[in-house]
């Protein structure tokens, strides 16, 4: 116990903090395909983020690219070709990972918060409380989404935050759902009752215990909602609701098909942006999976 | 016997808005470093009791004081509640499968505030429960330790906070034999070194025997007999312990008595004594003999007014 006198409670804290965190990367280690995974996710944000200095965004500016060839084929020059304005297809898909990734996450982070909130103070008050914020999940759960999705980013004009804003207004009635049934069983556990018996208010139940425990089931919804709000931008754009100023994956495969690439057998201008749409999401899903198995105490060294 | 740890004075609980009593008018006191055993079948209403104690279950009606102050609502509840812990029959499901050992201890401690240091409270905790060296079961989670194990942390999560009573409720029963030994003293420990006071929730009677200084036997949310624990168990009065002890193995010289029937649906109370359906004075005749039969049947009573060690609610007793 000598060693434990000294170490003031912060520090002890941090130890253990630290050690948690090594076991996490141990786990992790061990689970090549969630490794790969990281692998190809990370690559995708680095690429993401470095694009405005190892290129320029003026470069596939269809004023600036008259003297370049048309549907050129992939070369040294231009590693996955040109399209029929003579724009590099790399620079496209490269600056429409920012768009894609940054309307993914930021969508996903409005849903995951809206979608938490209601669902914790839902289920765990009850009553009229979750009588009413559940009617009001229910009538955005019954909406059509996609018609919903086009009339709102239509009225709402095409700008990025409008996407992002739409995706997450639709998509965040399942997470809240998710997480209020989550609660409903939580709040009966023993635990809570020893919390509460220990002398824990509502805030100590709801911080210690009622989230930290939804927290596995929002990591699973947050990297499934990810991808979808991926795909959803993609769709979005891909039907001409997308920000006309910016370029993304979706927008790279609605021009692709008004350019009749797909007909024409110029698989490299279509091929890119939606292989790369298929990693990332398959990545997302993959390791949240696996993220989820591992924040699991129960689920580990089984 | 000094001031009272706790008294608990007509207290009802409701379940079902009102449709079900499963506490029903219930006066009881357990005084400085007393043990007293609450025994009686499921669904008698001892763990509802001791719930209702703690602040889980509201009372529809009654009040209970701790040290003399009555448990109300608000602030004032949460320094209370220190005073009063509570340790559970499944050790398992109350720990949070989420928090290491360190931080089981370590909540109660970050709620109420205690001063010092931390880590050393929480090694100091866990090695007068027993685990020793504490350094060794800090930073393990609940499934790496046995259930008897867990039981401990519970124990030195709740004694951390210097309580002056203690609710167990079946603090063994999921235990394998071999442990309950162990956990039973341990308890009884702190009865000796801290003057703890304890109510412990059991439906078994060898547990009351050994560590509880007196017994209160339970019946449809009713106590219907309290005394020391050697009158009650080797004398008892009430036809209900009567029948109860007769068909413990151990303990000689009472005709066996199988009761028939199911405990009766408390949302159904029978009218008079509401034993009377499965007592066996009523069926065996006895009653009718001594002339109370009609009070059985109509005439429903608490345990007796008179103050004295051992008390009964029963018409037989007091013809």
């Amino acid at each position: 116990m000598s060693d434990l006198a000294q170490v003031s409670p912060r520090a002890f804290r941090w130890a253990r903090r630290r050690a948690s965190a090594a076991g996490f990367w141990r786990s992790l280690r061990r689970d090549k395909l969630a490794l790969t995974s990281l692998v190809v996710l990370v690559l995708f944000v680095v690429l993401a983020v470095v694009a405005p200095w190892v290129s320029n965004r003026a470069d596939f500016n269809v004023i600036n690219t008259g003297d370049n060839p048309v549907w050129a084929k992939p070369s040294g020059q231009y590693l996955l070709g040109t399209d029929n304005y003579g724009r590099s297809v790399a620079l496209q898909v490269l600056w429409g990972a920012r768009v894609s990734l940054f309307v993914g996450v930021a969508a996903t982070v409005l849903t995951i918060v809206l979608g938490t909130l209601v669902g914790i103070s839902a289920g765990f008050f009850g009553g009229w409380i979750d009588a009413v914020l559940m009617r009001i999940t229910d009538w955005f759960l019954v909406i059509p989404f996609l018609p919903f999705a086009i009339v709102l980013a239509s009225v709402l004009g095409r700008s990025l935050w409008n996407i992002v804003f739409v995706i997450g207004i639709t998509s965040w009635p399942s997470t809240a759902r998710l997480v209020r049934s989550q609660v409903l069983s939580l709040r009966e556990r023993l635990y809570v009752d020893r919390a509460r018996a220990l002398g824990g208010g509502r805030a100590h139940i709801i911080g210690r215990h009622i989230l930290p425990n939804v927290t596995p089931l929002v990591l699973a919804s947050t990297t499934l909602a990810v991808p979808i709000s991926i795909l959803t931008e993609t769709t979005l754009a891909f039907l001409g609701l997308g920000d006309p100023t910016d370029v993304s994956w979706g927008g790279i495969l609605d021009q692709a098909r008004t350019a009749a690439a797909v007909t024409t057998n110029r698989w490299w201008y279509y091929l890119p942006p939606g292989v790369a749409i298929i990693m990332v999401v398959l990545a997302f899903t993959i390791f949240g999976r696996a993220l989820e198995a591992i924040l699991d105490p129960r689920l580990r060294d089984r | 016997m000094s001031e009272p740890v706790l008294s608990v004075t007509n207290v009802q609980v409701q379940f079902g808005g009102g449709s079900v009593r499963a506490v029903d008018t219930v006066s009881l006191e357990v005084g400085r470093g007393e043990v007293v055993a609450l025994v009686g079948e499921s669904g008698c209403g001892k763990t509802t009791l001791i719930r209702s104690i703690i602040g889980l279950e509201p009372l529809a009606a009654g009040s209970i004081a701790v040290e003399g102050r009555p448990v109300g609502r608000g602030r004032g509840l949460r320094a209370l509640r220190r005073k009063v812990q509570m340790i559970f029959q499944d050790p398992t499901g109350a720990l949070n499968p989420r928090h290491s050992i360190y931080e089981a201890v370590a909540e109660g401690l970050r709620i109420h505030k205690v001063k010092g240091h931390e880590p050393t409270l929480v090694a100091e905790a866990l090695a007068s429960a027993g685990l020793r060296p504490p350094e060794r079961y800090l930073r393990r989670f609940p499934h790496e330790l046995s259930g008897g194990q867990r039981q401990r942390v519970l124990i030195a999560a709740a004694m951390a906070l210097g309580p002056t009573l203690l609710l167990a409720d079946e603090p063994v029963a999921s235990l394998d034999a071999s442990i309950r030994g162990e956990i039973l003293a341990l308890m009884r420990s702190f009865v000796d070194t801290r003057g703890v006071s304890i109510v412990a929730v059991t439906h078994d009677l060898g547990l009351a025997w050994n560590i509880a200084d007196r017994v209160a036997v339970m019946y449809l949310g009713r106590i219907v007999e309290v005394g020391p624990t050697e009158e009650v168990l080797r004398a008892p009065k009430h036809p209900y312990t009567q029948a109860l002890l007769s068909v413990v193995p151990e303990i000689e010289g009472l005709e066996q008595q199988i009761l028939t029937g199911e405990t009766p649906d408390p949302s159904r109370m029978p009218s008079g004594c509401r034993f009377h359906p499965r007592c066996p004075l009523v069926a065996s005749g006895e009653a009718e003999r001594l002339g109370i039969v009609d009070r059985c049947r109509g005439v429903d009573l608490e345990l007796e007014p008179e103050v004295g060690a051992h008390r009964v609610a029963c018409h037989a007793v007091r013809a």
